[in-house]
């Protein structure tokens, strides 16, 4: 019946990972260190709120921008947290994760052939999700010797007459690299050069470690040309609540709030409520997860390098990159001997863009003990390469 | 070195070896171990304990909560007489609270016999003691931050997620 099917949704290939999640889903024994969300439940206080919701009976369509309340909790968040202003009715929009908010913007603003700039190794959707909407994926490849980090000469060189939006995702999955306040500055005059608009996956700003999290919109002379995106996945362990939100300009607002309404209507009521609680009494929830993920970094990335798994210490989110390459495999036979010699699961770099080749993906969103025991059995496995 | 991220990460898992908090604290291990002995003698670490769930061990024992009220005496205040009731090893808590009595204290015995004969007999005479009130402890749920009823934590994720 695939001749039924649109022909560019034909040639978007399934995500690489979803092989290797039906590979470790029919072992026994796993330790997978495969995971994309934090290990923590959502805190009490937040579920008592939704409970409350549907008991109380909060359970009808909120306006398509979202609850009042929340978006008032959300601006009120980023001039808190990262000393950023915007106007609650007018510049936001909830949304049903981050990831409704990539693809509404790549839809409100990319006309067919407009380049969108991506730095890989980065999260699987963002590349597809620009294709879907017509456009055209401009990849610069960050490297290791960098901290992964994007260089103003890098961007620079990826710009041509077509290029509309730069889309950056720091702190980064998978290669948890930061941004700095220096490091964005350099970027800034050749952003107003050429007038991109900008695109910042914020979801993982809780979660920065050593240096504290800049939102690239703290640069007055271009903010608005930023588009935020953040949510309560990461920060407050929601991640099946499936709710998220956008920053941009009231112009753009307007326009993207048509696809949201037609397409959405709104996120699930019950999650804006626990939403609600959240932002205003989650503060030390975000600096609880944040401490416990900073432990286990610094644990991982100390045991890996023992095990002569060599990475730099990761500066956000929660996972490490390290390379692969001295082993001679590829980042798919390493992840699937590892799976099938030891039963330990972690994603082939490769998944997330073609420079991630010779690199794997490592979560520490487990417990010490869980660590633990991976890094015993990937000790047992690096062994054979007799580094 | 982080003091403060050295104990609490030693409150919630007394047993966790050196290497690796010296791994988690991004410290080398002859340090970490240093600043524990330190905190030993600074006596900011007192002890190491584990939480028990005696029901589950086949083991009865009780436990009771007794509102103590007490009269200070004028030289030595309160702490006078709550060193006369510590002293009991027979007490494994004890403070001094704001509120209807002076006294909170935790004791543990093999019977309800042996709590009651217990403030009989050695607390309620104590000079200065002028009211008990025992709560006993039927049914514990969270100890130290655990919740000693609960199933061991599954992973509730997916194997493998972006």
């Amino acid at each position: 019946m695939s001749k039924y099917v649109n022909e560019t949704i034909k040639k978007i290939a399934p995500s690489g990972i979803r092989k290797f999640f039906d590979l470790a889903n029919q072992m026994e024994d796993v330790v997978s260190l495969g995971v994309g969300e934090p290990d923590f439940e959502t805190p009490w206080h937040i579920r008592q709120e939704a409970i409350y919701a549907i008991e109380h009976g909060y359970t009808f369509y909120t306006s398509n921008r979202g609850l009042d309340a929340l978006r008032q909790e959300i601006c009120k968040y980023y001039q808190r947290r990262f000393s950023l202003s915007y106007n609650w009715k007018e510049e936001v929009i909830v949304t049903v994760g981050a990831s409704e908010g990539i693809d509404l913007t790549f839809r409100t603003i990319l006309n067919p052939q407009d380049e969108v700039i991506l730095l890989q190794p980065s999260y699987v959707a963002y590349e597809p999700l620009v294709t879907l909407a017509g456009g055209v994926s401009k990849i610069i490849e960050l490297k290791e010797e960098h901290q992964f980090k994007l260089l103003p000469e890098q961007l620079e060189a990826a710009i041509t007459d077509k290029t509309k939006i730069l889309f950056l995702n720091f702190p980064s999955n998978p290669t948890g690299g930061i941004m700095t306040y220096e490091d964005y500055k350099a970027l800034i005059p050749i952003i107003k050069k050429h007038d991109l608009l900008v695109l910042s996956d914020e979801i993982y700003a809780e979660l920065s470690y050593d240096q504290t999290f800049v939102s690239i919109a703290s640069f007055e002379e271009i903010k608005n040309q930023v588009i935020i995106l953040n949510g309560f996945s990461k920060a407050y362990a929601m991640t099946g609540w499936r709710l998220g939100y956008l920053l941009a300009p009231r112009d753009i607002v307007t326009h993207m709030i048509k696809i949201h309404q037609y397409g959405i209507m709104c996120p699930s009521t019950i999650s804006q409520y626990a939403a609600v609680e959240a932002l205003k009494y989650g503060d030390n929830d975000c600096k609880m997860h944040k401490d416990s993920f900073e432990a286990r970094r610094n644990f991982l990335v100390n045991n890996l390098n023992r095990i002569g798994l060599t990475c730099h210490m990761p500066q956000g989110a929660f996972y490490v990159f390290p390379s692969i390459k001295n082993t001679g495999l590829s980042s798919e036979e390493f992840a699937e001997r590892l799976l099938q010699e030891q039963r330990v699961a972690v994603v082939p770099g490769s998944a997330f863009g073609t420079c991630g080749q010779g690199y794997i993906r490592i979560s520490y969103a487990y417990s010490l003990n869980q660590l633990k025991e991976a890094i015993k059995r990937m000790e047992r496995f690096m062994q054979q390469f007799n580094l | 070195m982080d003091e403060i991220k050295l104990l609490k990460l030693i409150e919630k898992d007394a047993r966790i070896s050196v290497r690796d908090l010296a791994d988690v604290l991004n410290e080398s291990e002859s340090d970490v171990l240093d600043q524990i002995s330190k905190l030993e003698q600074q006596q900011i670490i007192c002890g190491y304990h584990t939480v028990i769930n005696w029901d589950k061990a086949h083991n009865e024992t009780v436990s009771a909560l007794i509102e103590v009220g007490a009269t200070p005496s004028k030289e030595t205040g309160y702490d006078a007489i709550a060193e006369k009731i510590y002293r009991y090893p027979e007490v494994t808590t004890m403070y001094l609270m704001s509120g209807k009595s002076e006294f909170i204290v935790v004791i543990n015995g093999k019977t309800m016999r042996q709590v009651a004969d217990f403030v009989a007999q050695k607390l309620a005479p104590i000079e200065g003691v002028h009211r008990t009130e025992t709560y006993f402890v039927l049914k514990q749920y969270k100890v130290e931050g655990v919740v000693v009823l609960s199933k061991p934590n599954e992973d509730k994720r997916l194997i493998v997620t972006p």
